[in-house]
């Protein structure tokens, strides 16, 4: 499976939306996902693509990792995938 | 000084999974223990426990709910719920900021801190959820228990061991009573039958690889149980004002420490608990028909333990009912005075009294009316409940009836 719709599905899920309703363009605000759904998406993440993210929840601005929508998070995950290999 | 009573009980521990079914199953004298249904158990040399049977989480909580609430936090607000709609008040306002939520454990999120253990030590992963500490807390139920039911007030969880549901039970009754808060959801939540858990208490060796026969010349240690009780303590007035059942007061408490072993019990520590509890409850000795022991099945609590009532209450030792519920259910730890206090509730409230089931052979060093095998109808006005936990931290709770 390709990253994105992977991606997609694991903050569908944490947002308890169905994958449909999660477009990249969506922020995880839109999507009702607060600070610790966040956190366990990046968990969810990691465990999925066996990668690990540089995410600080003291300062999520900070690092590469940009979360500021989906289409940016399925961006960086493809970027630390393609680092790994 | 302000009167404390109990409009709500909830639980759910091996006797069933509410308070009508738990107080049938000690009428009965139905035992809870069986074969422990847990991972690794031909790894134990005790396989036998008091566990929740037929229980599936889903059932009760969505996945974020289960990704945050460990067993013993499940177990808590199943409880809560329970108590919270018999006592049939909701929470707002100022009435939200003089309520609050006090409750003992003693292992908190002990299955939570198996599974992780497991996973970086066993499985070697580096990688943890990222829920584990608030999952594994201690005051991971109380808290939940406030939000949920908004509950703004003083709020915190007590740990002594076997004692922690009455010392919680406690500090609730004298924040009523002091004034500090007119409403207290309270009581005690345990899960520790996981593999690491079990095994620990193995190494004391202090438990029954068959049965838990409290005061029987026959029994050879405790059986640990999981589970828990809640209650609504309200301030008496408060009830009545609001047309509110009360299930039965709270008239007294009182906590002493042994200061003297980490593991094993003192006859004076337990005494100066019990009769503080009287004294505190205005009671005489005689007002007293029964007793929820401690009772643990060890050799060592039950002949202190008896000794200790019969120094307290004097010729009276000999016609008061003191049974050990523990014997049904098996040992809640932390959560265990809790359950034991539904059957104080149905002795006060219903006249039957539960009995000590697996009682085969009398003890004289264990001499007293311990209710053996079969409950029994009897009137009695104010009871007692007792724990005496490791440490030596005592805590007794006296109830009369509404």
């Amino acid at each position: 499976m390709s990253i994105a719709p992977q991606v997609i599905e694991i903050i569908a899920q944490q947002a308890l939306l169905e994958p449909s309703d999660v477009t990249e363009a969506s922020t995880l605000e839109d999507l009702g996902i607060d600070s610790l759904g966040l956190v366990e998406s990046i968990f969810a993440i990691e465990e999925a693509f066996d990668i690990s993210v540089p995410f600080n929840a003291n300062d999520p601005t900070e690092g590469d990792f940009d979360i500021s929508t989906v289409g940016s998070i399925i961006k960086a995950v493809d970027a630390l995938v393609k680092g790994q290999a | 000084m302000r009167r404390v009573v109990i409009t709500g009980s909830g639980t759910i521990n091996p006797l069933g999974n509410d308070v009508p079914t738990t107080l049938a199953a000690m009428r009965e004298g139905r035992c809870g223990i069986g074969s422990l249904d847990i991972r690794d158990v031909d790894r134990l040399a005790v396989k036998i426990g008091g566990q929740v049977r037929d229980y599936d989480e889903q059932t009760h909580f969505n996945r974020q709910q289960i990704s945050l609430y460990d067993r013993f936090t499940q177990f808590t607000l199943l409880a809560a719920k329970q108590a919270i709609d018999e006592a049939g008040i909701s929470f707002s306002g100022e009435l939200a900021d003089r309520s609050g939520v006090v409750l003992g454990t003693s292992g908190g999120g002990l299955n939570t801190q198996d599974e992780n253990y497991r996973a970086v030590y066993e499985e070697g992963k580096n990688r943890v959820h990222p829920f584990i500490v608030p999952k594994l807390m201690n005051n991971a139920a109380a808290s939940h228990v406030s939000m949920q039911y908004n509950l703004r007030g003083p709020s915190f969880t007590v740990a002594t061991a076997c004692a922690s549901s009455n010392h919680a039970m406690g500090q609730a009754f004298m924040m009523i009573r002091s004034g500090m808060a007119d409403v207290m959801v309270t009581g005690g939540s345990e899960s520790m039958l996981c593999f690491g858990g079990v095994k620990a208490w193995e190494g004391l060796r202090v438990m029954s690889k068959d049965a838990c026969r409290p005061f029987s010349a026959t029994r050879n240690g405790m059986v640990q149980g999981e589970g828990a009780g809640v209650f609504v303590f309200e301030e008496y007035d408060h009830a009545v004002k609001r047309g509110a059942t009360i299930l039965a007061e709270v008239a007294g408490f009182a906590m002493s420490s042994d200061a003297s072993d980490i593991v094993t019990p003192s006859k004076q520590g337990a005494a100066r608990a019990i009769a503080g509890a009287l004294k505190d409850a205005k009671l005489n000795r005689e007002d007293v028909g029964y007793i929820n022991a401690h009772g643990t099945g060890t050799a060592a609590n039950d002949k202190t333990e008896c000794a200790a009532v019969a120094d307290v209450f004097g010729a009276h030792a000999d016609k008061l009912m003191m049974s050990s519920t523990k014997s049904m259910h098996g040992h809640l730890i932390g959560g265990t005075g809790a359950v034991e206090l539904l059957a104080c509730i149905m002795a006060v409230r219903d006249g039957i009294i539960a009995p000590t089931i697996g009682y085969e052979e009398a003890d004289p060093e264990c001499a007293l009316d311990v209710v053996p095998n079969e409950a029994r109808e009897a009137k009695v006005s104010a009871v007692l409940s007792n724990a005496f936990a490791f440490g030596g931290l005592n805590a007794v709770i006296a109830l009369k009836s509404g």
